[in-house]
């Protein structure tokens, strides 16, 4: 595993790789990121939540170093993108939200013309080729061409093609969006590894299960600004209580359910098609519910999730 | 296994600081010195695709054999604007030289460039690494250029066994197409960076037609009434033509010269004009 990742840097922990304060971004009248602070440490796996145009593309992008900020101030390692961008980049591994692999070329040809690009020499690319295609699972198709690849081995390809430069972080944006729940599994199989080995993650993801699984801190955007940060433990803690009570009835309109159940729980959000209370014990509530005559079609009790933080904090859901 | 090995160190990691001032003051996009790797990339894309290389070499050879010698048969001599009586095939050998150079420019600028930009977002990724978009650019007219030379190579050692390679000049019309070649492809490059859609490559067809019938590429200059002639003279082709013909048939002067800074100075305003339209397309 230590070939692939960026690993002995004995830099001090709190040594900060991104460092954004008051960061914006417009297009011309439409502000997609509205002063942003944020912090990101080596070795973390840092992570940007929220929905479709919440600004998470438009910041990566500005992270990496390849739109410059309309205002406020960012640091990659230190440097300033404005002036030491080929020097930023060249640190920097990049997987873009649409693969921008090169059909012409074969799939081994796109890691080695890729690792040429940061001025690696024509050896030392065969040999990191070889490592990296291991690590996606791909030796086999290292002749193939990239067009029948499988969306899942795509997805492996560009994050491969990505470490050839040996990155001390990774920028991952909507790293397994259109993949089935398989592929997904096997992709944060191999991105946990990469931090294992000291690779510092930063990604954007809508899927909360996605944020959960793989980030150590994140922050929820909304809007083109952040509305909460913290591990997805403490934004939970925070923001939600530790179980949800989700009720579905026969009515569509839930109002005067939701009006019955008012203070059973710490809260109650009403969705379009259920009634979600927020409880520390769901079964205790479940109960309380029952007492109070009101009856559902199901009642279900579930821990809370970053979903119910993101309700909480926008007053919608992620994915719709 | 440690960073140390395959860290790569960009030649701009280590520039100073105030040099990167001084560059970002400039109009010039950034780069990264680069370009090269570009055109391996593009070897490596066209080693499967080599076959199309011949298309480009047969076309001003058909013309060579259609126009210069079955048509001269007809037309027997020609006089040149420089008042030379010359067989009608040696008149135009060096203008399908000149026309040949800038087909095969504006093709690789226009299309393939139109293609890599917007359906394979090729530049996409590249720029995601230490290159800038002067490497783009300074590549992609690297490579047509190379692929322009191969081309006018071969036209002209066809060109040389037809018997219509009249003086040892000929051998400076080869950097001359190739010269051709960089002012057309770079102004090519930048008018692609404008296109929304595949139609709008019919301009590009709406403005290399003219050029190639009327840059006195088929006649002389004096075929034309003097008004005709004036704007005639302005057009970028017939520099091109001028230069080649001047080179192949031994008039050479100081005033080919001006043909020389007309194409330099429009190859690197395009250079220019392209690099800075990749700059604000992909790095908005």
């Amino acid at each position: 595993m230590g070939t692939v990742g960026a690993a002995a840097y004995s830099a001090g922990v709190d040594e900060a790789l991104v460092e954004a304060r008051g960061l914006r971004k417009e297009f011309g009248d439409f502000t997609a990121v509205d002063g942003i602070d944020v912090t990101v440490h080596r070795g973390e796996a840092f992570g940007f939540l929220g929905p479709n145009g919440a600004g998470k593309s438009s910041t990566m992008r500005m992270v990496a170093a390849v739109s410059p900020p309309s205002g406020g101030t960012l640091r990659l390692f230190g440097l300033d993108p404005a002036t030491d961008g080929p020097s930023i980049r060249a640190r920097l591994g990049v997987v873009p939200q649409r693969d921008t692999l090169d059909e012409e070329l074969t799939v081994a040809e796109n890691i080695r013309i890729y690792g040429r690009y940061f001025g690696l020499s024509r050896a030392e690319v065969r040999r990191r080729a070889a490592e990296l295609l291991d690590f996606a699972q791909l030796s086999e198709r290292a002749d193939s061409r990239v067009e029948p690849l499988s969306g899942g081995m795509k997805r492996r390809l560009t994050i491969a093609r990505s470490l050839v430069n040996n990155p001390e972080m990774l920028l991952l944006d909507e790293p397994t969006t259109g993949l089935d729940p398989q592929a997904r599994h096997v992709l944060w199989d191999r991105l946990f590894r990469l931090k294992r080995s000291g690779v510092t993650l930063v990604l954007t993801t809508h899927y909360m299960d996605e944020a959960e699984q793989l980030c150590d801190r994140l922050v929820v955007m909304d809007h083109g600004a952040i509305v909460a940060e913290g591990s997805p433990r403490e934004l939970i803690q925070r923001h939600a209580t530790r179980e949800v009570l989700e009720l579905r009835f026969v009515e569509d309109d839930l109002s005067g359910h939701a009006a019955a159940v008012d203070g059973v729980g710490e809260r109650v959000e009403v969705l379009p098609d259920r009634l979600l209370v927020y409880a520390a014990d769901g079964d205790e509530a479940a109960a309380e519910v029952h007492r109070r005559g009101v009856r559902p079609l199901s009642s279900l009790v579930r821990r809370a999730t970053l979903e119910d933080v993101f309700l909480h904090l926008t007053g919608r859901t992620l994915v719709d | 296994m440690t960073s140390g090995a395959g860290r790569p160190a960009p030649s701009t990691g280590t520039t100073p600081r105030a040099v990167s001032v001084v560059a970002r003051a400039l109009p010039v996009p950034a780069g990264a010195g680069m370009a090269r790797i570009l055109v391996e990339r593009n070897v490596l894309a066209f080693r499967r695709g080599w076959v199309l290389l011949l298309s480009g070499f047969v076309e001003p050879v058909f013309y060579l054999f259609s126009l210069g010698i079955g048509l001269g048969a007809l037309l027997q001599t020609v006089t040149t604007d420089a008042g030379e009586q010359v067989p009608y095939a040696v008149f135009v050998a060096p203008a399908l030289l000149a026309a040949s150079a800038m087909n095969g420019a504006i093709f690789d600028s226009t299309f393939n460039v139109f293609f890599k930009l917007k359906f394979a977002r090729l530049y996409d990724s590249v720029l995601a690494t230490p290159l800038g978009p002067r490497d783009v650019a300074v590549g992609e007219i690297t490579w047509a250029l190379m692929r322009g030379t191969l081309y006018s190579t071969a036209f002209l050692l066809v060109a040389a066994a037809a018997g219509v390679v009249t003086s040892w000049w000929a051998l400076l019309a080869l950097p001359g197409a190739v010269l051709i070649g960089f002012a057309f492809a770079a102004v090519g490059m930048w008018a692609t960076t404008y296109m929304r859609s595949w139609t709008d490559f019919d301009y590009v067809t709406l403005a290399i037609q003219p050029l190639f019938l009327f840059s006195a590429t088929f006649y002389p200059l004096a075929a034309y009434p003097d008004a005709v002639r004036a704007v005639v003279a302005w057009t970028p082709l017939y520099h091109g033509v001028a230069l080649e013909r001047a080179l192949m048939l031994g008039d050479v002067g100081p005033g080919l010269l001006v043909h020389v800074a007309y194409l330099v100075v429009m190859g690197l305003v395009g250079v220019l004009g392209a690099a800075r339209r990749i700059e604000r397309l992909l790095l908005s």
